[in-house]
Order: C-alpha cells, then sequence, then structure tokens
C-alpha cells in the first residue's frame, strides 16, 4: 500500500515537474509546481513527517506560490513564444540529461543501500520532535536564517522604495 | 476488523456529507430569513410553509440552468478553479470532530470522520489553498472585473491568514496539542476550562481577532470587497452559471461551516456543556425545544396568517417531540455533545448573518491596514504573553 503510493505520488511529482519547464504559460507552470509542492508533501507523510508535510502544504503552496499566482496575474504575463533552438541544444540536449540522471541515479544506489526507507517509521516528524530539534540542537541555524530572511526583507524594502523617490 | 473499519468509515462519509450538504442549503435560508428579520420583512414565504422548501427550488434551479462557456476564457484552469474551491471547502470537514467516542452497534468510533494528530494544521493548509480556487477563477475568466475580484481575494485572505495562525497559535500553547480531538479534552469540564476563560491567560483577544480573521477568510461582509457588487459586478464568478456558480457559493458557505466548527473547537470547548450534568446541563435542550414548540403551538392557536393555523402547531408538535428525544437516556450519551456542538457553531453562524445584515463594506485601503497595522501587532502580543505566562505557570 505505501509503496504504490510512493509511486503514484512520485510519479505525479515528476510529471507536475516536468510540466513546469514544458508549459507556455506563467500560469500553468505556477499551477504545476503547485501539484509539485503538494505530491512532496504526501511523500513526507508517507515517511512519518506529518508536521513537515502540512508546513510544507501552508508554506510553499500556501504562501509562497499563491504569491506566485499573484504577482503573474498582477503582471497579465502571457504565453511565452518558443524561439527555434540551436542545431547543438537539439543534438546534445537529450543525451546530457539522461546522461545527469543516469549519474544521479547511480550515485544514490551507492550512497544509500536499497532498504534505507521505513515508510512511516520516522519517529522525529511531530509538531514535538521538530520544535525540540529547531530550540536545541539546531538553535543557532535557525536563528541565523531568521536574521538571514530578516535582512532580505529589509533589502526588499529598500530596493522597492527606491523606485517611487 | 479491517472491513468494519471501512464499513464504518464509509457510512460515516455518506452521513456527514448528507447532513453538510443539507446544512449548506438550509444555512443559505436561515441567512435569508435573519436577514430579512433585520430589515423587517418576512424573507421567502412563497415555496413551502415559510419558504421551507426554498433552498430546493433553488437547487433544481441552478441545475437546470444553461451552464455557459464564454469563448474567451481560460478553458482548463476555469473549469478547474470551481472544482477545487468546493473540494477544498469540502476536505477540511473530514477532521473536524462533532462529538466524544460513541458506540454503535458493539462498534467503538468517533463522531469524525478522521482524527489527525495535526488536525490544526491540517485545517490552516486546506483553508491555504482554498484561494487557489477563488484566484484561478478569477484570472482564467478573462474579465477585469473577475480578474479584480481575484486579485483582491488573494491579497486578503494571504494578509489575514497572519492574524489568524497566529490567533490559532496562543490557544493552542495553552491546551498543548496539535490534535482537534484532544483540545476539546483538554477543555473538558465546565465553561471556565474553555480556552477562552482559561488561565494563565484568557484567549478573549485572540478570539475576536479569529472572528475577524475567518470573516475576512470567508470573503463576508464587511470583508467582500472580491464581490463588491457595485465595483466589480459580481468580482471572482462573474463569468460562472449555473451549478459552477453554485459551487462557489456552497464553497463559501461549507468554509463559514469550517471556521465556525474551528473557533468552537478552539476556543468555546467543542461539544462540552458550559457546565456539569449533575447540575442540569443535559436538561437545556429539552428545556429549549419545549419552549420553543409551546410557542409555535401558541402561535398557531392565535394564528395571524391563514397558513399558520396548520404549519405552525405542526411545527411545535415536531419541536416537542425533539425535546422528549433529548430526555432519552440511551441517545443522550451522542445527541447531547452534538447539540452543544452545533449550538455553539450554530451560534457564530449567527454572528456571521448579524454582521452581514448590520455593517457596511470596507475600503481596500482601510482593509489592509487593518490587518497589517491593528490585527496582526496585536495578535504577536496577544501570543507573546500568552506564551510567557503559560511557561511561567507550567513547571
Amino acid at each position: 500500500m505505501d509503496v504504490i503510493l510512493f509511486l503514484v505520488f512520485a510519479i505525479i511529482a515528476v510529471v507536475c515537474a516536468i510540466n513546469v519547464v514544458v508549459q507556455n504559460h506563467p500560469i500553468s507552470s505556477a499551477i504545476s509546481l503547485v501539484g509539485v509542492m503538494g505530491s512532496l508533501a504526501i511523500l513526507y507523510l508517507l515517511l512519518g513527517a506529518e508536521f513537515i508535510a502540512a508546513a510544507q502544504v501552508i508554506v510553499y503552496a500556501g504562501a509562497i506560490m499563491v504569491l506566485f499566482v499573484f504577482v503573474i496575474m498582477l503582471l497579465n504575463a502571457g504565453a511565452e513564444t518558443r524561439k527555434g533552438r540551436s542545431l547543438m541544444v537539439q543534438a546534445v540536449g537529450v543525451p546530457l540529461a539522461i546522461a545527469l540522471l543516469g549519474s544521479l541515479a547511480f550515485f544514490v544506489q551507492r550512497l544509500y543501500p536499497r532498504d534505507m526507507v521505513h515508510f512511516g517509521g520516522f519517529q522525529g516528524g511531530s509538531a514535538l520532535a521538530v520544535g525540540r530539534a529547531l530550540f536545541t540542537t539546531y538553535l543557532l541555524p535557525f536563528e541565523i536564517t531568521s536574521i538571514l530572511v530578516l535582512i532580505a526583507i529589509v533589502g526588499a524594502i529598500v530596493l522597492a522604495r527606491k523606485e517611487l523617490d | 476488523m479491517l472491513d468494519s473499519f471501512i464499513v464504518i468509515s464509509l457510512i460515516k462519509v455518506f452521513v456527514v456529507f448528507a447532513v453538510l450538504m443539507t446544512t449548506l442549503a438550509y444555512l443559505q435560508w436561515v441567512e435569508r430569513k435573519v436577514i430579512a428579520h433585520i430589515q423587517v420583512r418576512p424573507g421567502p414565504y412563497r415555496v413551502g410553509p415559510h419558504g421551507l422548501l426554498q433552498p430546493l427550488a433553488d437547487v433544481i434551479k441552478l441545475i437546470t440552468k444553461e451552464d455557459l462557456v464564454p469563448p474567451y476564457v481560460n478553458k482548463p484552469l476555469y473549469l478547474a478553479a470551481p472544482f477545487l474551491a468546493i473540494t477544498m471547502a469540502l476536505l477540511s470537514i473530514s477532521v473536524i470532530p462533532f462529538g466524544p467516542a460513541i458506540q454503535v452497534a458493539g462498534h467503538r468510533t468517533l463522531m469524525q470522520l478522521t482524527d489527525l494528530n495535526i488536525g490544526v494544521v491540517f485545517v490552516l493548509a486546506v483553508s491555504s489553498m482554498g484561494v487557489y480556487g477563488i484566484a484561478l477563477a478569477g484570472w482564467a475568466s478573462n474579465n477585469k472585473y473577475a480578474l479584480l475580484g481575484g486579485l483582491r481575494s488573494s491579497a486578503q485572505m494571504i494578509s489575514y491568514e497572519l492574524p489568524m495562525s497566529l490567533a490559532i497559535a496562543a490557544p493552542l500553547l495553552i491546551s498543548n496539542t496539535l490534535s482537534l480531538r484532544e483540545l476539546v479534552e483538554r477543555q473538558s469540564g465546565s465553561i471556565l476550562s474553555w480556552n477562552v476563560l482559561h488561565g494563565p491567560f484568557p484567549q478573549v483577544i485572540s478570539f475576536i481577532i479569529f472572528l475577524i480573521a475567518a470573516f475576512a477568510e470567508t470573503n463576508r461582509v464587511p470583508f467582500d470587497l472580491p464581490e463588491a457588487e457595485n465595483e466589480l459586478v459580481a468580482g471572482f464568478h462573474t463569468e460562472y452559471s449555473s451549478m459552477k456558480f453554485a459551487s462557489f457559493f456552497m464553497a463559501e458557505y461549507a468554509n463559514m461551516i469550517t471556521v465556525s466548527s474551528m473557533a468552537t473547537l478552539l476556543f468555546l470547548g467543542g461539544w462540552v456543556a458550559p457546565w456539569p450534568a449533575q447540575y442540569g446541563s443535559s436538561l437545556v435542550p429539552t428545556l429549549i425545544f419545549a419552549i420553543a414548540g409551546l410557542v409555535a403551538l401558541y402561535h398557531g392557536v392565535n394564528f395571524s396568517r391563514k397558513r399558520d393555523k396548520y404549519t405552525l402547531p405542526a411545527f411545535g408538535v415536531i419541536f416537542l417531540i425533539i425535546a422528549a428525544v433529548f430526555l432519552l437516556p440511551m441517545v443522550q450519551s451522542w445527541l447531547l455533545p452534538l447539540f452543544w456542538f452545533c449550538a455553539k457553531t450554530g451560534m457564530i453562524l449567527f454572528a456571521f448573518m448579524w454582521v452581514r445584515g448590520t455593517l457596511p463594506r470596507f475600503r481596500y485601503d482601510q482593509l489592509m491596514s487593518f490587518t497589517w497595522k491593528f490585527l496582526f501587532p496585536v495578535a504577536m502580543l496577544n501570543l507573546l504573553v500568552t506564551g510567557f505566562l503559560v511557561a511561567w505557570t507550567t513547571k
């Protein structure tokens, strides 16, 4: 059952991810990206990390992607026109992509032996465990990240204000 | 074991779905009646006694209407948007508990479709996905009014999600759980252990902020700018007709039910009675229905309209029968919690209608500065004080 669910949502995630690149219209790409986020959340759920799954949906699918869609709607971006590709891209593109995926698969196979994934076996995914890890073991990275985000916000405001003057 | 689990779950899904759909239809009738009485007019009165069959007539009208798809829309997204809106609205009902665990034919089952240990976060996640339905509907319609409505709605929903999440976090600190069922169990006892009055810091501010944000999240008056009819025709659903329009309508009402149930579960103690049963709280439903039945009988005898001579006594008898049912010991174990849950949720739903009948609409800049400059800081402060007091009082 877990394996079937994993396969279904892994395939949905990959198909949506390819669709993000293939689609002509920014809105369709954005919606496909929402599909990737959603299926990733379900994969987290299958692994027993339910809080991270919910956070994934709330933060990525529910907040960041809504902002993406919002900006695309606001700019009224139309469908992109496809330009002709150069001969080299057409000839080398597909073999290179296959080579990249193949080498990735090879290294993942080498680094992580087959029997490492236990569906639902992970115990650190509850809100309690995540909170404890964030505020004890990873306190310093957590605080530094929050300051980094603050700097980014301040920077965005400074950059946006310049245009207004 | 597994088979009985599946069968019970299927039955529960069917029952909850049927009840929810009926409630959705009749909520609209109740709302029209409430607003009508606020404005001193009778409201729907023609179809059935006191307009009681009006929802049925509306449903037939909406199903049989021509389903028009304008030629200039982005078809896949235009068709997906209402589906998305209604799916997300109905999905969150699946984790809402209506009552405690009960025994049915030897099987112990929860009065809830599924008990997630992250129920609160699940509802937040699903409601944050609900904005896509509206935003995409506005964009895919390819119409300036619809686009403006969709933009307004997504901006408004993102902005009000912040104070709402902060307002939810504060009672969670007191109850110390994310499961909606445990949340209610921590609040059991009397009205003083409900989170809205619970120590160390009563969550009255949080409750009010949650309600205000809930009005904005469900696009209701006074925050119904996405469908402000005097500037945007009908906002994001301008180009929708027939059942697609009805799905947006149903999604709005389903969201109203969800946020009202969430307010009940988070702040008002869910299905817990305001005071313990040994002081007579189990007699309250009987008393209410008996009074309602007697009033209906009185007005049936001294009727003001000719039709009331037959309809009001019938209602009176029905109410008296319900009052008697509440006294039966074998149904009390599940009927009383259900009554308290529905009563609390109903009160909040009534507040939604009351506000719609009373308040004018916000201006857009007022709407935004209200949430960012007032609601958000207040919710933040409330969370900080609550967190500090909880950390101080628990050893």
